[in-house]
């Protein structure tokens, strides 16, 4: 599936969350891995509370260990490193910002209530192509 | 097209290696009478630094373009027939022969010249080796560069040594009468004695009796008095040949016969012949491309030379005589430097330097050009001062190795972008053969306004040990404190884990507590090793390799429940692989009750301190070195640094426990401990060096401590000790740590001591700790669920990781 960046995202009515884990769960400026429905899902919560879901599958080693990446920032975007060999993702697009050939999918998510919920239907894959 | 080489020596290595470098499709013959490949016989001497067999000085061997054949020389040339025969019997055909026969020592016909050595192969040195066993005096004939080398060599097999030169200096060659007066001041403070002026008369069976009647004892008698190139060959076969011999060549390398070519020290190019490696490589590379049908041409070579004698600089550049001189003379600090210039004393023509070189590496590329200061400023102010990478012209040779000219540096700056010392090296290949020209490629880089940025990354603008020392002076205790008033953004992959050494170093606790977790490269995240799937390898601390049968079985029993893969690693300990997240806890809570502790492979810590059995048990040991090699390792685990940090002891000379490959090594002598530092196994193998010799045990602790802290302080990040070690020199390592020169060695003993003090073991307190085992679970919302995608298979009765395909979807 070959979505642009921030595409027209379906009418909220028409989402699907899932609820995934306590707000709580989830430590500053690091990840967690989550199985939402079969799928490996990378969760990030960023310096300032906001929350990011993209896939856990490392798309260079083939390993499923992005939530175990460093979180920080690149310019004004925040990213994660991908634990084996250090390529840097946008938590945002999902793209690579070292080799855009390559991206993580980014799921839809939100806090409601301390709970973090996540729309697995609705999986952007971001792609240069 | 069938090419033959006959010899096997650098030149021959070079034109084999200038070949395949550049795709020649034939064949290619070598045909070498040494046992060996070819090696690096400008190192010669070092062949007798270590014990026999430890000093590998082969060049890389050469694949893929036909035979080396070793131990067989060429007898004869048949022109005609276009083939050689060698000495085994050969009949090798050939399109194209090149002749690489290198050239031979002269023994003067003096009486007893018989149980005279040479110095010119491998097998040479082992005979002298052999020789001085049990032997108390020597004597070299010869006080030229190779003479000067075969006494060092002397002397360090432990001979009394006399060197005999018929000059009235030392190294005429190289130097005028005051630049050896000064050398001669130098080699006799080392205890060697040095006769000019005079010849040999004859040699006897215990000792050599020179011309004016001096008697000498002489256990083992070395000639080095010159050489003449073998050209017998292609006398033999009618080429043409020098009067005083060499095989002459055009400048395409070629001889009187279009089908052979001479190169190396056998080769008379120009009415020259050439000893010196440069030249012989250059030679190689001009014949190698000329077979390819590339219209190269050798126009004579640079014969400045810049050498390390016994310990001194000797260089010599240029004309070594002019109209003009300057001279300075240092005969206490044993200086000698003069230069040669025009009559109007303002074209550089010579040098020659002794006790100091540095004048050669900035002065050499301006030989034949006007100067840019006085003379007397080059001598005085340095070189260095005068000059900048600007004045130098484009087309001056910066490295005479390589023959790389300063418009080829420029040139890998504008167009390709290069932008530091090691793009340099990679792209022109200067700089990458003797080193001496590394500090102009640095002054050129910063001439074509490369800035060497020092920012850790875009985060901080600061760089390591600059950042050590804020948080240190500063008192800052927090990732988010430092980044919000030294930096921006939120840090990145590189600037975290840095800062977490650094505040782990300073005694910031458990790497786990707090804003300090988010900081940690996965593998200090989940104090294991990630693995290629995706799990993590469990490495126990075992000290000095030392581990009882109870603890071995625990180890045992642990890898057979959980599965786990084991390999005994380098390092004297047992890796356990293939555990996956929710498996580490549970593996550490048994691991811990039986006494083990976290290993901190995972960490850029202290790893290991590798031993031998020691005096204990080993009956050549002359010290206990598993007892030190444990009590170092106690003392300095879970040292947070700039990178792994490895060590070794060893319990004698022998060197089983190979410390000298170590970050800090030690070796026990019969008084103390010597210590080693900066060496490195891996890509770039570096031995370590000697810092300090016979230390009590109280007195290796104290300078590792320093050392350590030192390192940890002002070590760039992921830089090992190796380049360290290198960047600052030892002998300011030794000012700093031993004579506390900067008055610091207080303060680094005292951050040890508190570094000793805090120590506590980093899983124990993980498993004791609720809140730092919320990490370990496979999902966030489904603890208990292994990772489906961590499969293994079976390969010699362990587990394997299955390949995960990897696809770019």
């Amino acid at each position: 599936m070959t979505l642009a960046p921030h595409a027209p995202a379906p009418p909220a009515a028409a989402r699907t969350w899932t609820r995934v884990c306590a707000y709580a769960d989830l430590l500053p400026e690091r990840g967690a891995a989550a199985l939402v429905l079969g799928r490996q899902i990378a969760l990030f919560r960023t310096f300032d509370g906001e929350v990011f879901a993209v896939g856990n599958r490392d798309p260079f080693s083939g390993a499923y260990v992005m939530s175990r990446g460093i979180v920080g920032s690149r310019g004004a975007e925040p990213v994660v490193a991908a634990p084996m060999h250090k390529q840097v993702f946008s938590l945002v697009t999902g793209v690579c910002l070292d080799d855009p050939m390559a991206a993580l999918p980014v799921y839809p998510v939100r806090v409601a209530g301390g709970v973090v919920e996540i729309d697995i239907a609705t999986a952007g894959e971001v792609s240069a192509a | 097209m069938k090419i033959v080489v006959a010899g096997y020596g650098p030149a021959a290595h070079r034109f084999a290696d200038t070949l395949t470098g550049r795709g020649f499709a034939g064949t290619l013959t070598v045909i070498g009478e040494e046992p060996r490949h070819a090696y690096d016989r400008v190192a010669l001497t070092s062949h007798l630094s270590g014990p026999p067999g430890t000093v590998d000085l082969t060049y890389p061997e050469i694949t893929g373009i036909g035979a080396i054949r070793l131990g067989d020389r060429v007898t004869a040339i048949d022109r005609a027939g276009r083939a050689v025969t060698t000495a085994a019997g050969h009949r090798e055909p050939y399109d194209v022969l090149v002749l690489a026969t290198g050239s031979a020592p002269f023994v003067p016909p003096v009486p007893g010249a018989g149980r005279a050595f040479v110095y010119r192969t491998i097998d040479d040195l082992d005979a002298i080796r052999a020789a001085s066993a049990g032997a108390t005096s020597g004597v070299v004939i010869g006080g030229g560069l190779l003479g000067l080398e075969a006494a060092d060599a002397l002397r360090g097999l432990g001979l009394a040594t006399h060197v005999v030169e018929m000059a009235g200096w030392l190294m005429p060659r190289q130097v005028d009468e005051g630049g050896g007066a000064v050398l001669r001041g130098h080699i006799e403070r080392l205890g060697l004695t040095v006769h000019t002026g005079v010849g040999l008369d004859r040699i006897e069976d215990d000792r050599v009796v020179l011309a004016d009647g001096t008697e000498i004892p002489a256990d083992v008698v070395v000639f080095s008095a010159g050489v003449r190139p073998r050209d017998e060959l292609a006398r033999e076969c009618g080429l043409a040949v020098g009067p005083r011999g060499g095989v002459v060549v055009d400048e395409g390398m070629r001889t009187s016969d279009p089908a052979i070519y001479a190169i190396g020290e056998c080769a008379l190019a120009g009415g020259a012949v050439y000893g010196l490696v440069a030249p012989c490589f250059t030679m190689a590379e001009v014949a190698a491309r000329r077979v390819l049908g590339e219209d190269v041409a050798f126009t004579g070579a640079d014969t400045s030379t810049k050498l390390k004698l016994l310990g001194v600089d000797v260089a010599s550049f240029g004309r070594l005589s002019g109209a003009l001189d300057v001279t300075y003379m240092d005969p206490v600090g044993g200086v000698y430097k003069k230069l040669f210039v025009s009559d109007d004393a303002r074209t550089l023509l010579g040098g020659i330097c002794v006790g100091d070189a540095t004048p050669y590496t900035m002065l050499r590329p301006l030989v034949g050009r006007e100067l840019t200061a006085s003379p007397s400023d080059l001598l005085f102010a340095g070189a260095g001062a005068a000059m900048t990478g600007a004045d130098f012209p484009d087309d001056a040779q910066v490295c005479s190795c390589n023959n790389v000219t300063r418009g080829e540096i420029g040139k890998a700056v504008s167009d390709l972008g290069v932008t530091d010392v090691a793009g340099v090296k990679k792209c022109t290949r200067a700089g990458t053969s003797c080193g001496s020209c590394v500090p102009t490629l640095a002054a050129i880089l910063a001439a074509e306004g490369v800035t060497l940025s020092k920012a850790l990354c875009e985060h901080f603008d600061h760089s390591r040990p600059e950042l050590f020392d804020i948080v240190r002076v500063r008192g800052i205790t927090t990732f988010s404190q430092l980044i919000a008033e030294h930096g921006r953004g939120r840090g990145c992959d590189i600037c975290k884990p840095v800062i977490a050494s650094i505040l782990a170093s300073l005694g910031g606790g458990h790497v786990l507590e707090g804003e300090q977790a988010a900081l940690q490269d996965t593998n200090d995240h989940f104090l294991a090793n990630i693995q290629k799937n995706g799990t993590y390898s469990v490495v126990p601390r075992i000290p000095g390799g030392e581990i009882t049968p109870e603890k071995l079985i625990v180890i045992g029993e642990v890898a057979r429940d959980f599965g786990l893969y084991t390999k005994i690693t380098g390092g004297q300990r047992i890796d356990l692989f293939g555990a996956r997240v929710e498996q580490l806890p549970k593996i550490w809570r048994r691991l811990v009750d039986a006494g083990f502790e976290s290993g901190h492979a995972y960490g850029k810590a202290l790893r290991t301190v590798k031993s031998c059995v020691g005096s204990t048990w080993c009956r050549y040991g002359v010290q206990d070195s598993v007892g030190m090699a444990i009590a170092l390792e106690l003392r300095y685990r879970g040292l947070r640094s700039p990178h792994k940090i490895k060590s070794a002891v060893s319990g004698c000379a022998r060197e089983c426990a190979e410390a000298r490959s170590k970050d800090f090594g030690i070796i026990a002598t019969d008084n103390g401990w010597n210590l080693y530092v900066g060496g490195n196994g891996g890509f770039k193998p570096r031995h370590a060096d000697l810092l300090a010799s016979d230390l009590s045990d109280e007195a290796l602790v104290r300078t590792i401590d320093r050392f350590l802290m030192f390192y940890i302080r002002t070590a760039d990040r992921l830089q090992r000790t190796a380049a360290w070690v290198e960047g600052i020199g030892l002998d300011y390592l030794r000012e700093v740590i031993i004579d506390d020169s900067l008055g610091i060695c207080a303060d680094l003993d005292e951050a040890m001591a508190r570094h000793v003090e805090g120590y506590f073991d980093e899983w124990r307190a993980t498993i004791d700790d609720p809140d730092k085992m919320r990490r370990f679970v496979s999902f966030v919302n489904a603890p208990d669920v292994p990772d489906p995608s961590i499969v293994f298979e079976t390969e010699r009765d362990q587990i394997k990781p299955v390949l995960v395909e990897v696809s770019r979807s």
